[in-house]
């Protein structure tokens, strides 16, 4: 503070202290749901506590906040991917094809998150090079990826992967510690770091918030966005390799619907659909959001199609509730 | 003539055309009116349903939740057939379409009043009212067996040669054409789209008119709920799962902007049909069935690349010369 | 001041409109007579628009009252103040861009069939015969609005305003995209209005055109009325005091510096549809003032010197090395910079924090090697180039949305000076903002030109170009039209006539 001089006015950095803001921040209140049903969900059902079925219920949302990550940055950058399900059919497909060529374990691997990483470049090309909306290119190349396996598989199926193909899907890391698991919270620390503490997540933010603006202060914008629908392709890719090992088989129809899915998650952990704030904190809380409920309906054998209604009410209830409350705060004003 | 030489929609019928004839060369017939009849028949349910999408799209809104909307709907006029028969089957039509409606509305409303992206919306309804089709129907299958004669029958009656779901198309498209081209309603709706400032300044109530075009949505889809349930004999939570994408799809080929504001009757029409072309003729010319879904995917990236390429503008006209010289 | 009998035909009495932070209307009146102009007068930002955004019913006001023919009307929406007779022809063009002429015209009150559909003939039929009457029978109602030039549209929206029987005709800077000749149409068309008994509200601050067409006139400054009268009873210079509020002679805080050598110099620079020709160079120390009129092209060459569009021929080199800028980022590392004229749009980023918005392009210097944000680094950068521009704002993490319009023009600088630029560009630099910000931006402006920058001025306003500029360069329909050196002797009507491209003093 020496440097100012005494007449010029000082500015703080701000008023509110960082604890305070985070308190009161969508994640916080999201932690408080997520904690709500983990002890509801140890009430319901006397299994639900043990450790094995704990790590039982991390398989049924890893795979898709895996992809949440990214996904949550390209919608921040106000761009979507509804491909990604159709670019994990088409990678499990080209992993199966490969397998009828005798690639083994690490070849598979590659060649699935390289078709990923493919698609994503595919669309990024469509989006950013031909100026085309993200939502309606990725409706087209959701059909695109998806029908090209419907054309490799038709009703067919490829079974049989290498045993130690299985690991990834199947195996643990440590004790009942999956290794999706750990890949999962690897990538979201990866991801929480990309966004929250670098100039190329700080640029995402001011993209999404103003496009216009970033490019003219100088930000790449279609060379960010590209990058990001690259990313998006990636982590299906790797979403992908996780899923067919799990499922030891890849029909053309799997992992159908999961784009919903998946922008359902991103949007309930807080990342405006209009792009320009979100965080990767939330997106990883709603993803152990959506596996609590998942998890425990099933474990009270409610059918899933039921569950779906929960989180389709969630997904309208935690957005509408904020505006409800601003409205009638403005209206009391 | 200069002027339809430059529209989408010319261009758009002139490729469903040739693939008719692609096909007729392959497959003689293919190209006989009952043949034709046929597929328009085939084809009624995703024109209507695009016409509603198409209302939606203009006002820059999405309808996702329409194939789910159809399927309750659907199940809620199958379960009304099956617990009373005598219930004569024009009071179920009204019944579908204002079941529909009142959905619609529910997205309408939330969009309107709340001012929650209409996306979302109708992602989070897409979930929910297929999820309320399996509480009503306790899980259950309706099939044939429950459904009355005359429910399976009034889409399949025919008049003047065709059957009453394709004059339901007819009817419907031609009062959606009349609405969209000479109500202010449907200028509204093109208005909104274009220009949401300048509709405030001209009296339009931006946010009104988007609750009424999703309740258009809504009515058509929940009609729809009806028609496909009468006509594929199934009421079930299966119904039309995924079809929110291909009814997108259609007013995309149709050259209808997902930026709103831009879009025809006609184009939402001709896109219906070329899917319907294509999901006919593949089979008919030896190729799987299977390719149809990568060739309507390929048909939505080049629709999408058309159509952006006839926007794109090269800044503003400011030199003199330039003007008289183009 | 002495009134003539006749009533007015609308009254506006203690109209207050406040925004959050801004306070656009305070206690405002305004009288409108039948067969009669009244002019609008008052600077950029002094509560006009405002004004007719509340008379049309798109803004409420927050106190005061409105009254019709003696009686108090209240105007919720755009339609009530149809009904009542009230229509406007907006400053910025709001019609439908992808329908056509006639129903441009008729939009929210076609004429109907008797089925209660639109009934297109009549429509066209109407609007054919309307646009007649203005003196616009060139442009077929059928015609797609995209298609027409600027002027034509706005011809259109003149269409629009009379196609509905008004009393009162409010028109929001009409002549600025219009040639001299489409003015003239334009007045003969008021003269017309005038006759058939029409009150009518004329915004400008041409005061040729003032004094040509008006009646009566009324100056607003900072959301307040300070004056009104007849026109006849008043001199050009009291008009002008009641504008500024002080002086005549408007006090630019110019200081002479010595002009140092060629920093950046432009030849032969052509864009296929926005300028040709444009030669000119810029000095260390030297403001260069880029006068025209709107839609000269002015904007659009700075746009392009940063790198937004891609010219097509032409070089550009600075301190004498040809300089290849394939976007802003490359005319940012050159030390180019450019300060927008579309602040909200394209300057700041509202509801990003300002030490956000300040650092974005120097977020290379205040992270580390590998790009992590170091965020004390960045509040300190953000700190010290806020404190230099004087920025009023409660703290950093602010949005930047939430200031006024002056102080977010500060953090736009802010922004740039925080890149350590050699050029800085500012179009429109005070365009909408408050007197004591205007005043804050143009010392700032000296200051850096002081310190050896080169700076290229974009501005409408004369007494500014005439009052910061050391040289003056001015553009016509994409062109240069002439340079001129700013000395005691330059006269204001030289520049408005080499900008209008009016030869002798005819007209």
């Amino acid at each position: 503070m020496t440097d100012v001089t005494p007449e010029a006015r000082h500015i703080p950095d701000r008023l509110d202290s960082p604890l305070r803001a985070a308190i009161l921040s969508w994640p916080a209140l999201l932690l408080v749901v997520a904690v709500g049903l983990f002890v509801a969900n140890s009430f319901l059902s006397p299994y639900f506590l043990s450790p094995w079925s704990l790590s039982d219920a991390t398989f049924n949302f890893t795979e898709k906040a895996i992809i949440a990550l990214a996904m949550a940055l390209l919608i921040i950058s106000g761009e979507i991917d509804l491909s990604v399900a159709a670019i994990i059919a088409l990678a499990s497909t080209m992993m199966g094809l490969a397998l009828q060529f005798g690639v083994g374990t690490p070849g598979l691997v590659v060649i699935g998150i390289l078709t990923g990483l493919f698609c994503g470049m595919f669309n990024g090309f469509l989006v950013t090079r031909l100026g085309l909306p993200s939502i309606v290119v990725t409706i087209g190349t959701m059909s695109f990826f998806r029908g090209i396996s419907f054309i490799v598989l038709g009703d067919q199926a490829f079974k049989g992967y290498p045993p130690a193909f299985g690991f990834f899907g199947q195996g643990y890391v440590w004790w009942v510690v999956s290794f999706e698991f750990v890949l999962f919270l690897v990538c979201a620390v990866l991801f929480y770091v990309l966004l929250h503490r670098t100039n190329f997540g700080r640029h995402v933010f001011v993209i999404g918030n103003n496009p216009m603006a970033a490019r003219f202060s100088g930000v790449r914008v279609e060379r960010v966005k590209f990058i990001l629908f690259c990313l998006t392709g990636l982590m299906s890719g790797i979403a992908a390799v996780l899923l067919t090992s799990r499922l030891a088989s890849t029909r053309p129809s799997i992992a159908l619907g999961w784009e919903l899915e998946v922008v359902t998650m991103v949007v309930l952990g807080g990342v405006s659909i209009l792009g320009g704030s979100g965080s990767i904190p939330g997106v990883v809380i709603a993803a152990f959001i959506m596996g609590l409920v998942t998890f425990g309906l099933g474990l009270l054998n409610v059918p899933g199609i039921v569950m779906s209604i929960f989180i389709g009410a969630l997904l309208i209830f935690v957005i509408a509730l904020p505006i409800v409350f601003r409205m009638i705060r403005e209206r009391r004003a | 003539m200069k002027g339809i030489l430059r529209t989408r929609e010319f261009w758009l019928a002139v490729i469903v055309v040739a693939m008719i004839a692609a096909t007729n060369f392959r497959s003689p017939g293919f190209a006989s009116p009952a043949n034709l009849a046929g597929i328009f028949n085939d084809t009624a349910m995703l024109m209507i349903l695009a016409l509603g999408q198409m209302a939606v799209i203009l006002t820059r809104s999405i309808d996702l939740s329409m194939a789910s909307n159809l399927a309750l709907t659907g199940m809620i006029v199958a379960l009304i057939n099956a617990a009373y028969p005598a219930i004569p089957v024009p009071v179920l039509m009204v019944i579908a379409a204002l079941c529909g409606l009142l959905l619609g509305a529910f997205n309408g409303a939330l969009v309107w009043l709340l001012g929650i992206p209409a996306i979302v919306v109708t992602l989070g309804t897409l979930t929910i009212f297929r999820g309320i089709i399996f509480l009503i129907a306790g899980g259950k299958w309706v099939n044939a067996d429950a459904m009355s004669t005359g429910f399976v029958q009034y889409t399949r009656i025919e008049v003047l040669g065709l059957p009453l779901l394709t004059w339901y198309a007819i009817v419907i498209a031609a009062a959606f054409f009349v609405m969209m081209t000479r109500t202010s309603l449907g200028r509204a709706i093109y208005a909104v789209g274009i220009n949401p400032t300048a509709s405030v300044y001209a009296g339009i109530d931006v946010g009104r008119t988007t609750f009424l075009a999703f309740c258009i949505s809504g009515m058509l889809a929940g009609f729809c709920g009806y028609l496909w349930v009468s006509r594929y004999v199934i009421g079930s939570v299966e119904v039309a799962k995924g079809y929110e994408l291909t009814i997108v799809a259609a007013c995309v080929i149709g050259g209808i902007s997902i930026a709103g504001g831009v879009g025809t009757v006609a184009g939402a029409l001709l896109g219906a049909l070329f899917l319907g072309v294509i999901n006919v003729a593949l089979p008919v010319i030896n190729i799987s069935p299977f390719w149809q879904m990568a060739i309507s995917g390929a048909a939505i990236i080049l629709a999408v690349a058309l159509n952006a390429r006839g926007d794109k503008r090269g800044g503003r006209l400011i030199l003199r010369q330039t003007e008289t010289a183009s | 001041m002495t009134l003539p009998m006749s009533k007015p035909i609308i009254t506006l009495s203690g109209i207050t409109k406040t925004f959050p932070g801004v306070r656009a209307l305070h206690k405002v009146a305004l009288e409108l007579y039948p067969g009669e102009v009244t002019a609008l007068i008052g600077e950029n930002g002094a509560g006009k628009s405002t004004l007719v955004k509340t008379m049309t019913g798109i803004y409420q006001p927050d106190e005061g009252e409105i009254a019709v023919n003696g009686e108090a009307v209240s105007l919720p929406s755009p339609h009530a103040a149809f009904q009542r007779g009230i229509t406007a022809i907006h400053q910025e063009t709001v019609l439908f861009d992808e329908m056509s002429v006639a129903e441009n015209i008729f939009l929210g009150h076609a004429p109907k069939t008797r089925f209660k559909t639109v009934d297109w003939r009549a429509m066209r039929d109407k609007a054919r015969e309307l646009l007649g009457e203005i003196g616009a029978g060139h442009i077929a109602p059928d015609e797609r609005l995209k298609d027409l030039s600027i002027a034509n549209k706005h011809l259109v929206a003149v269409a629009r305003a009379l196609s509905v029987d008004a009393d009162i005709v409010i028109m929001d800077e009409p002549t600025a995209a219009l040639s001299f000749k489409e003015i003239q149409d334009l007045f003969d068309l008021i003269d017309l209005l005038k006759k058939n008994g029409k009150a009518i509200l004329f915004i400008s601050h041409k005061f040729d055109e003032i004094y040509r067409i008006a009646d009566r006139y009324t100056v607003f400054r900072d959301g307040e009325m300070v004056g009104k009268g007849l026109i006849s009873d008043t001199s050009q210079d009291e008009i002008v005091r009641l504008m500024v509020g002080r002086s005549v002679d408007q006090v630019f805080p110019k200081t002479q510096v010595a002009i140092g050598e060629e920093i950046l110099k432009v030849s032969g620079y052509c864009h296929p549809t926005e300028f040709a020709d444009i030669d000119f160079s810029l000095h260390k120390g030297e403001i260069l003032g880029f006068y025209g009129l709107v839609g000269a092209g002015r904007s659009e060459v700075m746009q392009a010197l940063f790198g937004i569009t891609r010219p097509s021929k032409g070089a550009v080199r600075i301190s004498g090395e040809v300089a290849i800028i394939r976007g802003p980022a490359d005319a940012i590392e050159k030390g180019i910079v450019y300060v927008p004229e579309e602040r909200g749009k394209q300057g700041v980023v509202t509801d990003l924090p300002i030490v956000q918005n300040i650092s974005l392009p120097s977020l290379d210097r205040t992270s580390n090697r590998r790009g992590f944000l170091r965020l004390v680094e960045e509040f300190a950068l953000a700190r010290e180039y806020a404190t230099r521009l004087d920025l009023r704002a409660a703290s950093l993490s602010q949005h930047a949305g939430t200031l006024s319009g002056g102080n977010q023009q500060k953090v736009v600088i802010a922004k740039w000076l925080a890149t350590q630029p050699r050029v800085i560009i500012l179009d429109e630099p005070t365009k909408g903002i408050d007197i004591g910000s205007k005043a804050a931006v143009h010392a700032f402006m000296s200051e850096l030109a002081a310190q050896g920058l080169a700076v290229i001025m974009i501005s409408s306003e004369l007494p500014e170009i005439m009052g910061m500029s050391d040289r003056i360069v001015v553009m016509r329909e994409g062109r240069i039209a002439t340079v001129l050196d700013n000395n005691d002797d330059l006269k204001a009507e030289v520049l408005v006539r080499a900008a209008a491209g009016i030869t002798e003093k005819a007209a």
